[in-house]
Protein backbone atom coordinates (compact mmCIF):
# COMPACT_ATOMS: atom_id res chain seq x y z
CA UNK A 1 0.00 0.00 0.00
CA UNK A 2 2.72 2.34 0.29
CA UNK A 3 5.28 1.81 -2.74
CA UNK A 4 6.61 4.67 -4.93
CA UNK A 5 7.29 7.14 -1.86
CA UNK A 6 10.65 7.82 -3.70
CA UNK A 7 9.22 8.75 -7.27
CA UNK A 8 6.75 10.94 -6.34
CA UNK A 9 6.12 12.32 -10.24
CA UNK A 10 4.65 8.81 -10.84
CA UNK A 11 1.32 8.27 -10.93
CA UNK A 12 -0.22 5.05 -8.32
CA UNK A 13 -2.87 2.78 -9.47
CA UNK A 14 -5.88 3.00 -7.58
CA UNK A 15 -9.26 1.10 -8.12
CA UNK A 16 -12.81 2.50 -7.19
CA UNK A 17 -15.88 -0.04 -6.02
CA UNK A 18 -18.79 2.48 -6.25
CA UNK A 19 -22.46 0.88 -5.19
CA UNK A 20 -25.22 2.85 -6.94
CA UNK A 21 -28.99 2.68 -5.18
CA UNK A 22 -31.21 -0.07 -6.72
CA UNK A 23 -33.38 3.41 -7.47
CA UNK A 24 -32.12 4.10 -10.65
CA UNK A 25 -32.76 2.83 -14.24
CA UNK A 26 -29.62 0.74 -15.57
CA UNK A 27 -29.26 3.78 -18.40
CA UNK A 28 -29.02 5.70 -15.00
CA UNK A 29 -26.66 4.28 -13.49
CA UNK A 30 -24.02 4.24 -16.47
CA UNK A 31 -24.59 8.25 -16.53
CA UNK A 32 -23.76 8.49 -12.91
CA UNK A 33 -20.89 6.22 -13.43
CA UNK A 34 -20.12 8.36 -16.73
CA UNK A 35 -19.86 11.28 -14.62
CA UNK A 36 -17.17 9.89 -12.23
CA UNK A 37 -15.16 8.31 -14.92
CA UNK A 38 -15.34 12.08 -16.56
CA UNK A 39 -14.22 13.40 -13.10
CA UNK A 40 -11.29 11.23 -13.73
CA UNK A 41 -10.30 11.88 -17.18
CA UNK A 42 -10.65 15.65 -16.61
CA UNK A 43 -8.31 15.80 -14.22
CA UNK A 44 -5.32 14.14 -15.32
CA UNK A 45 -5.98 10.06 -14.51
CA UNK A 46 -5.96 7.45 -16.77
CA UNK A 47 -8.45 4.81 -16.69
CA UNK A 48 -7.12 1.28 -16.87
CA UNK A 49 -10.15 -0.46 -17.18
CA UNK A 50 -14.27 -0.61 -16.03
CA UNK A 51 -15.88 -3.02 -15.06
CA UNK A 52 -19.67 -3.16 -14.52
CA UNK A 53 -21.14 -5.84 -12.31
CA UNK A 54 -24.54 -4.45 -12.86
CA UNK A 55 -27.29 -4.97 -10.04
CA UNK A 56 -26.11 -7.26 -7.35
CA UNK A 57 -27.39 -8.65 -3.71
CA UNK A 58 -25.82 -7.02 -0.65
CA UNK A 59 -24.53 -9.49 2.00
CA UNK A 60 -26.57 -6.57 4.56
CA UNK A 61 -29.13 -3.88 4.22
CA UNK A 62 -27.22 -0.94 3.36
CA UNK A 63 -29.55 2.54 3.82
CA UNK A 64 -32.30 0.00 4.10
CA UNK A 65 -31.43 -1.45 0.46
CA UNK A 66 -30.84 -4.58 -0.01
CA UNK A 67 -29.44 -4.37 -3.84
CA UNK A 68 -27.09 -1.87 -5.70
CA UNK A 69 -25.29 -1.77 -8.78
CA UNK A 70 -21.67 -2.23 -8.67
CA UNK A 71 -19.09 -0.02 -10.64
CA UNK A 72 -15.29 -1.11 -10.54
CA UNK A 73 -12.91 1.48 -11.79
CA UNK A 74 -9.17 0.31 -11.96
CA UNK A 75 -7.04 3.82 -13.13
CA UNK A 76 -3.91 6.11 -12.54
CA UNK A 77 -3.84 9.03 -10.82
CA UNK A 78 -1.99 11.81 -9.21
CA UNK A 79 -2.67 10.78 -5.12
CA UNK A 80 -4.38 14.71 -4.78
CA UNK A 81 -7.55 13.66 -6.98
CA UNK A 82 -8.16 10.80 -4.93
CA UNK A 83 -9.59 12.65 -2.19
CA UNK A 84 -11.19 15.28 -4.47
CA UNK A 85 -13.16 12.38 -6.32
CA UNK A 86 -13.92 11.21 -2.82
CA UNK A 87 -15.49 14.63 -1.85
CA UNK A 88 -17.36 13.97 -5.49
CA UNK A 89 -18.89 10.44 -4.39
CA UNK A 90 -20.06 11.26 -0.84
CA UNK A 91 -22.19 14.70 -1.76
CA UNK A 92 -23.52 12.73 -4.83
CA UNK A 93 -26.64 10.93 -3.03
CA UNK A 94 -27.31 8.27 -5.51
CA UNK A 95 -24.17 6.43 -4.46
CA UNK A 96 -24.60 4.21 -1.56
CA UNK A 97 -21.27 3.22 -1.06
CA UNK A 98 -17.40 3.47 -2.03
CA UNK A 99 -14.47 1.69 -1.86
CA UNK A 100 -10.96 3.16 -3.02
CA UNK A 101 -7.98 1.55 -2.48
CA UNK A 102 -4.21 2.03 -3.83
CA UNK A 103 -2.66 -1.12 -5.64
CA UNK A 104 0.41 -2.88 -4.65
CA UNK A 105 2.44 -4.18 -7.37
CA UNK A 106 1.08 -7.68 -6.91
CA UNK A 107 -2.30 -6.51 -6.86
CA UNK A 108 -1.49 -4.66 -10.42
CA UNK A 109 0.16 -7.75 -11.31
CA UNK A 110 -3.29 -9.73 -10.40
CA UNK A 111 -5.54 -7.11 -12.41
CA UNK A 112 -3.72 -7.82 -15.27
CA UNK A 113 -3.63 -11.16 -15.46
CA UNK A 114 -7.53 -11.26 -14.57
CA UNK A 115 -8.29 -8.84 -17.53
CA UNK A 116 -6.09 -11.41 -19.96
CA UNK A 117 -8.60 -13.58 -19.02
CA UNK A 118 -5.77 -16.06 -17.82
CA UNK A 119 -7.62 -18.02 -15.40
CA UNK A 120 -11.39 -19.03 -14.39
CA UNK A 121 -9.93 -20.44 -11.40
CA UNK A 122 -7.52 -19.80 -8.53
CA UNK A 123 -3.89 -18.93 -10.14
CA UNK A 124 -0.92 -19.80 -9.15
CA UNK A 125 0.68 -16.73 -9.82
CA UNK A 126 4.41 -16.65 -10.88
CA UNK A 127 5.33 -12.66 -11.21
CA UNK A 128 9.03 -12.13 -11.84
CA UNK A 129 9.24 -8.20 -10.24
CA UNK A 130 11.89 -7.58 -7.97
CA UNK B 1 -8.97 -57.45 38.82
CA UNK B 2 -8.22 -57.03 35.46
CA UNK B 3 -7.82 -53.99 33.32
CA UNK B 4 -8.75 -55.51 29.78
CA UNK B 5 -8.98 -51.90 28.30
CA UNK B 6 -5.80 -49.76 27.52
CA UNK B 7 -5.75 -46.47 29.32
CA UNK B 8 -3.88 -43.21 27.74
CA UNK B 9 -1.90 -41.09 30.03
CA UNK B 10 -2.25 -38.85 27.71
CA UNK B 11 -5.02 -38.64 25.21
CA UNK B 12 -4.18 -40.57 21.58
CA UNK B 13 -3.67 -38.48 18.98
CA UNK B 14 -5.39 -39.09 15.72
CA UNK B 15 -5.46 -38.28 12.95
CA UNK B 16 -2.73 -35.84 13.59
CA UNK B 17 -0.17 -36.82 11.22
CA UNK B 18 -0.71 -33.93 8.54
CA UNK B 19 1.18 -30.71 8.62
CA UNK B 20 -0.46 -27.58 8.20
CA UNK B 21 0.97 -25.19 5.82
CA UNK B 22 0.43 -21.59 4.29
CA UNK B 23 -1.92 -22.23 0.73
CA UNK B 24 -0.38 -18.73 0.21
CA UNK B 25 3.09 -19.50 0.09
CA UNK B 26 2.68 -22.41 -1.55
CA UNK B 27 0.87 -21.36 -4.47
CA UNK B 28 2.80 -18.76 -4.80
CA UNK B 29 -0.56 -16.38 -4.31
CA UNK B 30 0.97 -12.91 -3.89
CA UNK B 31 -2.38 -10.94 -3.59
CA UNK B 32 -5.79 -11.33 -2.45
CA UNK B 33 -8.59 -10.49 -4.03
CA UNK B 34 -11.16 -8.79 -1.72
CA UNK B 35 -14.00 -8.65 -4.40
CA UNK B 36 -13.53 -12.55 -4.66
CA UNK B 37 -16.07 -13.33 -1.96
CA UNK B 38 -16.03 -17.41 -2.68
CA UNK B 39 -12.37 -17.49 -1.88
CA UNK B 40 -12.81 -15.48 1.16
CA UNK B 41 -15.45 -17.54 2.60
CA UNK B 42 -12.65 -20.38 3.13
CA UNK B 43 -11.38 -18.02 5.84
CA UNK B 44 -14.26 -17.14 8.23
CA UNK B 45 -16.47 -18.71 9.72
CA UNK B 46 -20.67 -19.74 9.68
CA UNK B 47 -20.76 -16.41 11.63
CA UNK B 48 -18.66 -14.46 9.48
CA UNK B 49 -15.77 -14.23 11.62
CA UNK B 50 -12.20 -14.56 10.38
CA UNK B 51 -10.97 -18.12 11.11
CA UNK B 52 -7.70 -17.81 13.62
CA UNK B 53 -3.87 -19.01 11.79
CA UNK B 54 -4.24 -22.25 14.39
CA UNK B 55 -6.96 -23.36 12.03
CA UNK B 56 -6.05 -22.27 8.86
CA UNK B 57 -2.48 -22.97 8.46
CA UNK B 58 -1.75 -19.73 6.75
CA UNK B 59 1.58 -17.45 7.50
CA UNK B 60 0.89 -14.11 9.47
CA UNK B 61 2.01 -12.48 6.31
CA UNK B 62 -0.67 -13.92 4.39
CA UNK B 63 -3.08 -13.76 7.29
CA UNK B 64 -3.10 -9.94 7.77
CA UNK B 65 -4.04 -10.05 4.25
CA UNK B 66 -6.65 -12.26 4.32
CA UNK B 67 -8.24 -10.10 7.28
CA UNK B 68 -7.36 -6.76 5.29
CA UNK B 69 -9.30 -8.34 2.18
CA UNK B 70 -11.92 -9.88 4.19
CA UNK B 71 -12.91 -5.96 6.13
CA UNK B 72 -13.15 -4.57 2.44
CA UNK B 73 -14.83 -7.23 0.95
CA UNK B 74 -17.68 -6.41 4.18
CA UNK B 75 -17.61 -2.55 3.56
CA UNK B 76 -18.27 -3.25 0.02
CA UNK B 77 -21.20 -5.60 0.72
CA UNK B 78 -19.64 -8.85 -0.73
CA UNK B 79 -19.40 -10.06 2.91
CA UNK B 80 -21.99 -9.65 5.93
CA UNK B 81 -20.29 -8.56 9.53
CA UNK B 82 -22.65 -10.52 11.42
CA UNK B 83 -24.59 -13.10 10.33
CA UNK B 84 -25.81 -16.89 11.62
CA UNK B 85 -26.03 -18.94 8.96
CA UNK B 86 -22.85 -18.18 5.91
CA UNK B 87 -22.30 -21.81 5.38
Amino acid sequence: MRDNLKTIAIMQQYETVVILTPLLSEEAAKEVNAKFSKILTDNGAEIIQEDNWGLRKLAYPIQKKSTGYYHLTEYKAPGELISKLEVELKRDERVVRFLTIALDKHAVAYNEKKRSGAFNKKPAKTTEEA
Amino acid sequence: MANDQIQYVTAPKVDDNRKKYCRFKKNGIKYIDYKDANFLLKFVNDQGKVLPRRLTGTSLKFQRKVAQAVKRARHIGLLPYVTDSLK
